[in-house]
């Protein structure tokens, strides 16, 4: 166990520094944001200046040593535009984000789950059908055109739900978070369900698949015929089965539900880490971005070290000491 | 005196895109109470199928289109749900083909033992773990109180089935069917659960329900045979008659393509053709193409017939003349 955990973490940061160069790299390529930081009108002078300020005078591989050299100090640079470190401002804006995300996760697990339960149960019926047949609209349709369906008739035309910005906030740990008030809830209830649909038709599909792939097993059988009703049979012998997958789908969606928070954030204009990065992008804020990716490899690499973990107390025949 | 098990007329069939499979076809036979049943046949002609119908375990599009389960006296089929639940795992049994498919492998032994034991019976988890632990020591697996705690996959093929029997045993059964659970087994494995389950049997008074395919299993474990063939049993009397004066030229050919000490030497018969399709039988007889003793007369459906008191036969022409 220790040593699967040690070996884990030295396989993750050969990936972070990894990602350090190319995140780094990339960022470099896109542009010079001399032009867009200093003004037009500024003289000779003042933009040597600012390059010097800004570090941005010494060749890319200097510049990389001391991004790295800071980085390690937890130092991802400040941000040419807010004049903040990078990392506090991705930190501040973090937990708008994640409280999208994990609403939306959420909402995927408690509709996901008991639609695709029913239609992997009947699959023929009528119930079933629709839920297969929506599942596919789920996947197909773009985002941003659900977003702006979906302000279009819920804010707009019917007026009931408020279709920008995060709402009333309640500060908890010190940090402001829109769940915890009715107006803040409101807020939430588009973009969550926007993020959502995507993953909502992947868990449903999931469990469908899940449900009739284990069905039809012996042991599903024997477990019947040893007199076990029809609810034990669902929610032990099935689902424990299935959960197996749903959970390790679950979690790296959650990842990819962060990252792509870019999208509805910037749709429903949702102050998030997502909003954040479009911005940055559109101003070559490069530590910003810089420091957000670095901040998303993280995030991807904790959250498969934790959906590593879970899959063995849900399989036991995966033994994390006999992995390689 | 009432049998334990008493069949009459039952049809099992499966309604499928390709046309109507009578897998049973019009079965009927008897056990008492401390009789070991053999049914056997070839692969396909129907003995899961009947076994599965006892316990009111067909899989879907198959039903039981007609006939009478009279277990003790009373009749199963048409019985609603939670009275045959009542009864699976409790007063009847069964244990399954494939060993390694029978156990759910994310689940502890202990689970889906205590599981059945509470199905059944309002005990506490002490009093269900104690129950669990002692038909584990029954049925020969040692260290019983640590096997407990394991997982399917921990044990091998020949310790599974020997769980998958302590199941069976928990409720002390009137019947227990067992659909071939040696097949999947080594010889010796095999011999030696065929005894302990024999033995069982005996102690306990349980009718018991023996599928095979092997006649050489038959032998040494039954009291009385039935054969069955595409769906229909041709054959039933005592192992000792139906083995030494095989009637049906179906039995005949079976027994005279086991390989046997006192006729080496002689050529194994094999007997010609193939099994039908179960979905279109020749009319008549169903063993027509195949049997050597067929005539015009086999166009049209054999009926029972008791040549001596304790036997039935389902033929127009069967081996009468045995010179003793
Ligand atoms: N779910 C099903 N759908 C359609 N037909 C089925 C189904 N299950 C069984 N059958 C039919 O019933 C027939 C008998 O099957 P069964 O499993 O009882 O055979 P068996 O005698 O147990 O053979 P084996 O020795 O291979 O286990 C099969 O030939 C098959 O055509
Ligand atoms: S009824 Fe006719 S075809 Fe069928 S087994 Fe008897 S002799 Fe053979
Ligand atoms: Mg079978």
């Amino acid at each position: 166990m220790t040593s699967w955990l040690l070996r884990r973490l030295i396989q993750a940061l050969f990936v972070v520094l990894a990602m350090t160069v190319i995140v780094f790299l990339g960022v470099n390529v896109i542009g010079n944001p001399v032009d867009i930081l200093i003004s037009p009108q500024a003289d000779q002078a003042e933009r040597a200046r600012a390059i010097i300020a800004l570090g941005l005078d010494r060749p890319i591989w200097e510049q990389y040593g001391t991004f790295l050299w800071s980085a390690m100090q937890g130092d991802l640079g400040k941000s040419f535009v807010f004049n903040e470190p990078a990392l506090r401002l991705i930190a501040s804006r973090m937990p708008a984000t994640l409280e999208l995300a994990v609403t939306a996760v959420l909402l995927s697990i408690v509709l996901g789950i008991p639609l695709g339960l029913y239609a992997g149960l009947r699959p023929q019926s009528l119930g079933g059908r629709l839920i297969m047949a929506g599942s596919i609209f789920g996947f197909s349709l773009p985002t941003f055109w659900v977003g702006l369906m979906l302000i279009m008739v819920f804010a707009v035309q019917l007026g009931w739900l408020p279709s920008t910005g995060r709402g009333q906030t309640e500060t908890l740990f010190g940090v402001p978070w829109s769940f915890l008030t009715r107006d803040g809830l409101a807020h939430m209830v588009m973009p969550a369900t926007n993020l959502a649909l995507g993953n909502i038709a992947l868990v449903l599909r999931l469990t469908r698949a899940g449900v009739r792939e284990t069905l039809p097993m012996d042991y599903i059988k024997f477990a019947r015929a040893k007199g076990l009703g029809p609810a034990r049979v669902l929610f032990v012998h099935v689902m424990k089965n299935i959960l197996i997958p749903i959970v390790t789908v679950i979690g790296l969606e959650f990842g990819s539900i962060i990252a792509f928070a870019v999208v509805t954030e910037s749709v429903f204009a949702w102050p998030g880490m997502g909003k954040l990065i479009i911005d940055s992008i559109n101003v070559l804020d490069r530590p910003v971005i810089v420091a957000y990716l670095m901040m998303i490899v993280f995030l991807f690499i904790f959250i498969n070290l934790i959906v590593d973990l879970l899959y063995t107390v849900l399989d036991p025949r995966v033994r994390l000491d006999s992995r390689e | 005196m009432t049998h334990t098990l008493q069949v009459e007329g039952l049809s099992t069939h499966f309604d499928t895109r390709a046309g109507l499979v009578k897998a049973v076809d019009n079965v009927s036979f008897h056990i008492d109470r401390g009789e070991v049943l053999g049914l056997v046949g070839e692969s396909g002609s129907g003995k899961s199928v009947t076994g599965f119908s006892l316990l009111g375990l067909v899989d879907s599009p198959g039903r039981i289109a007609a006939g009478r389960i009279l277990f003790q006296g009373g009749n199963l089929v048409g019985l609603p749900e939670p009275e045959l639940r009542a009864l699976r795992g409790n007063r009847i049994a069964m244990i399954f083909q494939d060993p390694m498919m029978t156990l759910n492998p994310v689940l502890r032994i202990d689970t889906q033992m205590m599981e059945t034991v509470h199905a059944h019976a309002n005990v506490s988890a002490a009093e269900a773990r104690t129950r669990a632990r002692d038909a584990l020591g029954q049925v020969g697996i040692p260290s019983p109180d640590e096997r407990l705690h394991a997982y399917p996959h921990q044990f091998s093929g020949g310790m599974r089935q020997r769980v998958a029997i302590a199941i069976a045993l928990l409720h002390r059964p009137d019947l227990i069917i067992a659909d071939e659970p040696t097949t999947a087994l080594d010889v010796t494995i095999q011999a030696q659960i065929l005894a302990e389950v024999q033995k069982l049997a005996r102690d306990n008074g349980t009718a018991l329900m023996w599928i095979t395919h092997d006649l050489s299993v038959v032998a040494g474990l039954a009291d009385r045979i039935a054969v069955m063939y595409a769906g229909r049993i041709v054959e039933t009397g005592s192992v000792t008659a139906v083995l030494d004066r095989p009637m049906h030229p179906y039995t005949a050919g079976l027994i005279g393509s086991v390989p046997s000490r006192n006729r080496r030497g002689t050529r194994l018969r094999q007997i010609p053709g193939m099994t039908p399709s179960l979905i279109d039988l020749p009319e008549g007889c169903a063993f027509r193409t195949r049997c050597p003793r067929a005539d015009a007369a086999c166009a049209r459906d054999p009926q029972d017939s008791h040549p001596t008191a304790d036997r039935t036969l389902r033929c127009f022409h069967p081996h009468l003349d045995f010179e003793a």
